[in-house]
């Protein structure tokens, strides 16, 4: 939590990833030793991904929509909420937003942001709901932010029925194309690969720079912090918590919104029954794994991208199952939790012991002076 | 003053003790020589290094040099297993019990007498009853440990170290937690073990206390033994002096600075617990401009909800005035912009965010004013050069404004919290204990600072345990009992035994 630049901190805050990915690759690799498959051949095959431009560009735009959710995810956690429905919260928004979207006919920007508008407004308010239910009758934001989870995947299911239309060319079916005017282009942003980057990686990065402004930079920020870091000290200092706690939930849920909008305005361009879930879920892993920092996050998406995409070639290549890659980001998330308390608590007794000691090797203060003289 | 070495009747021989930290000596050629069946007083200032004392003693560090001996033989301990089969066992400050467990289970709990496998209650009662009744600490051992007070878990941890055979015991600020009358009843049953037997040496910076229990004291400062001192040659100016290194400020307050314009007014409040029992009842006073009012009483009789009712963080009913404005239906935050300061009772869970800088702590609490912010942004430098200020002022020992405020000693945590308070020329201070845990020195800066800001015409709610402050600092006082003022007293002629007996209920005339 503290602005300056201190090399010291950095390499601790750094050790503790490296530590849990280097526990990941011997866990993995001692499985593929019990179960008798290839190391080496799994491990090339996995670091092959990353030279490949196809390859490269499809764990950009994976990591793009990682990152929305963490940041959602993340939002909750620095004040101790733990938003468990952004994956119900991002499905209602992208189904709501999509069906909107096919329905009307607006010129091109300002189709796209009502599309964004209504997908970020309807996860805001489901996940207002939990906030609600917590500040008013003290339910635990866990429970009710999974029973959203159910209730979501019922209402999308029932109303998708509705408002359907087949897929051409298969059994799927999803709500009405968006026309032209509500799709957002790629951008070629990976040399030599044959896919375009959404375009919506912009407002990812947007995202982050303004989650870590207002976080460290507002007073609505500071405020959210503390009382993520002491709810009583927060009380005391004038921070009103419940209403903190609405306040939170509807922007981790405004931002949940924003999952689905880079696969929805970039690729497939209605939500049907093929339409990627789950994604909430990768969130919290990733931003645990990111410790709920801008970069770290990103970092973190990057990595459990990769690993998604590596997964693909193992089966095929080397005969490896690519649920390998599954238990690796599983041993990540574990261990890197793990190593995080560890350093944090190596953190705080070392700062410790270095007050306790540059204090003792400081020259004596003007009233020190006066004790001794006198 | 150093001990006579090898003679029978020492229980604990500590000698040239010394431990380094990294930059830092905690402990510096420290000797020691505790009687068999003696209350051992070790009295010092926080950070003078009497914990690192009692952890190399309970086996919980390693001393760098020196020797520990108990009962005459050399001992080596390098863990608090060790320790206790060599008969030392530690009572620690915080309790560490099982609330949902009984007595008995928490006593038995890690050394279980067995029978086949099995937990064998029968015996495991019959001990501790004997150990209770055997050193008068009477304690039922089938009640749940949620369901005691905190004397009585405090000999539950005594008698958890008796059980483990241990026949001298280390008693970690065991008074800090206590009301004055637990605090009796902990001193009989410390007179109970030494007429057994035992040997108790008594860790404390409660001078008084000392004074009472202890058989011999030992004066540490920086780390090292300064004296060893007989009780009964000795007074707590005298102790505190020695603890100090140098001549004590008094806390008396020179000349009235009371005017007739009144600050706050509070009439009529009243607060009910759960099961209707009063926690305030018609609670009724005036603090006018420049004026100190001290709130005597023994601790959990009202003071925490008075103090959390002005702050609005507690909905109670009655009435609140600022000056000449009904504040009672304000939110904290707007209650601290009109210029309420506000030192908590318990720094750590209100005072301060603990893994965050000192620099943010500086906005903790000033969220909305200045210097901290620049509307609704965070001025961080503006917040820097204020904690950079306050540091200074208020002499906070810290390396930095960059640190945690965890890294702090309490002490320089609380002078942080004090200098905050009165930043922004404040109208009203609600100051509860705000000396608990600072030094001798410490404390005669803070109320320094409350003298000078009430001379400008800071009105002060005043809540403590100290006495000597209360009578000291305030002008008038008011003694709650159960939630009630029972009695008003003059701090000009009242001593703090009259005082002390009026808080317990005693002699107070309403």
């Amino acid at each position: 939590m503290t602005g300056r630049f201190d090399p010291r901190k950095i390499l601790l805050t750094l050790a503790a990833p490296a530590i849990a990915i280097v526990f990941a690759f011997i866990i993995t690799s001692l499985v593929l030793l019990a179960a008798g498959d290839p190391i080496v051949d799994t491990w090339k095959t996995i670091l092959d991904v990353g030279s490949q431009p196809r390859s490269i560009s499809l764990i950009v735009n994976s990591a793009t929509v990682f990152y929305f959710s963490a940041l959602a995810v993340a939002i909750g956690f620095r004040m101790n909420l733990f938003n468990i429905g952004v994956d119900g919260q991002y499905r209602l928004g992208v189904f709501t937003a999509a069906w909107v979207g096919s329905l009307i006919s607006v010129p091109k920007p300002l189709h796209i942001l009502v599309i964004v508008f209504v997908a970020m407004a309807v996860s805001a308010l489901w996940a207002g709901i939990a906030g609600v239910l917590k500040v008013t009758r003290g339910v635990s934001e866990v429970i009710s932010t999974i029973m959203l989870n159910f209730i979501a995947t019922g209402m999308i299911a029932y109303f998708l029925r509705q408002v359907a239309v087949p897929v051409s060319g298969s059994n799927n079916i999803g709500t009405e194309p968006l026309p032209a005017s509500g799709r957002l282009g790629g951008i070629s942003l990976i040399p030599d690969s044959p896919l375009k980057i959404y375009g919506f990686i912009v407002v990812a990065v947007l995202a982050g720079i303004g989650y870590s402004l207002l976080l460290n930079r507002t007073r609505f920020g500071f405020d959210l912090r503390a009382t993520g870091h002491s709810e009583t000290a927060a009380v005391a200092s004038g921070v009103n918590v419940k209403r903190m706690i609405v306040i939170s939930m509807l922007l981790s849920g405004a931002v949940a919104g924003l999952v689905g909008m880079p696969v929805l305005l970039g690729e497939a361009y209605s939500y049907s029954l093929a339409f990627p879930a789950g994604l909430g879920f990768t969130g919290i892993a990733i931003a645990l794994l990111g410790r709920n920092h801008p970069v770290g996050i990103a970092i973190g998406a990057l990595l459990w991208a990769y690993l998604d995409v590596s997964g693909n070639p193992l089966q095929i290549l080397v005969g490896v199952s690519s649920e390998i890659v599954t238990i690796m980001q599983g041993v990540i998330v574990l261990s890197v939790v793990v190593a995080y308390e560890l350093v944090r608590r190596y953190r705080i007794a070392q700062e410790q012991r270095r007050v306790a000691r540059e204090l003792t090797s400081a020259p004596p203060t003007p009233r020190e002076a006066q004790e001794a003289s006198a | 003053m150093r001990p006579v070495p090898g003679s029978a009747d020492t229980a604990v021989e500590l000698t040239g003790i010394t431990k380094r930290f990294p930059g830092v000596v905690a402990n510096d050629d420290v000797n020691i020589a505790v009687t068999r069946g003696h209350v051992h007083a070790i009295v010092g200032e926080n950070g003078a290094g009497k914990s690192t004392l009692m952890k190399i003693l309970y086996g919980m560090q390693r001393p760098d040099e020196g020797s520990i001996a108990v009962d005459g033989t050399t001992v080596s301990f390098s863990s608090p297993s060790d320790a206790i089969e060599a008969g030392v066992g530690m009572v620690h400050q915080h309790f560490m019990l099982a609330g949902n467990l009984t007595v008995l289970e928490n006593v038995v709990l890690g050394s279980e007498p067995r029978k086949n496998g099995f937990l064998d209650a029968g015996e495991a009662r019959r001990r501790i009853e004997e150990i209770s009744s055997s050193y008068g600490l009477d304690v039922n051992p089938d009640e749940l440990v949620e369901e005691l007070g905190v004397g009585d878990r405090q000999r539950v941890e005594i008698l958890k170290v008796l059980y483990r055979g241990a026949k001298i015991l280390i008693l970690d600020e065991p008074t800090a937690v206590l009301v004055p009358q637990e605090v009796d009843e902990l001193f009989e049953n410390l007179r109970e073990l030494k007429s057994e037997g035992l040997t108790v040496i008594f860790i404390s910076h409660k001078l008084d206390e000392v004074l009472r229990v202890a058989d011999q004291i030992t004066v540490i400062r920086r780390g090292t033994t300064v004296a060893t001192v007989d009780p009964a040659e000795t007074n707590a100016r005298a102790l505190a002096e020695l603890m100090v290194g140098s001549e004590l400020p008094s806390p008396e307050t020179r000349e009235s600075t009371v005017t007739d314009t009144p600050m706050l007014t509070v009439t009529g409040l009243t607060l009910r617990a759960v099961d209707g029992r009063p926690l305030l009842e018609d609670i009724g006073f005036t603090i006018h401009k420049g004026e100190v009012l001290g709130i005597a009483g023994v601790e959990g009789n009202g003071q925490s909800e008075l103090v959390e009712a002005i702050m609005g963080m507690r909905r109670v009913d009655g009435q609140i005035r600022l000056a000449d404005e009904d504040i009672s239906g304000w939110s904290t935050r707007r209650r601290r912009e009109a210029g309420i300061a506000y030192i908590p009772e318990d720094r750590h869970r209100h005072g301060l965010l603990l893994e965050a800088s000192l620099w943010e702590n500086r906005i903790l609490g000033h969220q909305t004013q200045e210097p901290n912010v620049n509307g609704p942004l965070i001025d961080r430098k503006g917040a820097r050069r204020d904690s950079q200020r306050i540091v200074d002022q208020y002499d906070v020992r810290t390396p930095s404004i960059d640190v945690f405020a965890s890294a702090l000693s309490g002490g320089n945590q609380q002078k942080f919290i004090v200098g905050r308070e009165m930043s922004g020329e404040p109208v009203v201070l609600i100051g509860a204990h705000p000396t608990r845990g600072v030094d001798v020195g410490a404390q005669a800066a803070i109320w320094d600072h409350i003298r000078t800001a009430r001379r400008e015409g800071l009105a002060v709610l005043l809540i403590s345990a100290d006495l000597d402050e209360l009578i000291g600092l305030s002008d008038t006082i008011k003694v709650v009992l159960r939630g009630r003022f029972v009695a008003d007293v003059d701090p000009a002629h009242v001593t703090p035994e009259e005082l002390g007996s009026a808080m317990t209920g005693a002699g107070a005339k309403a």
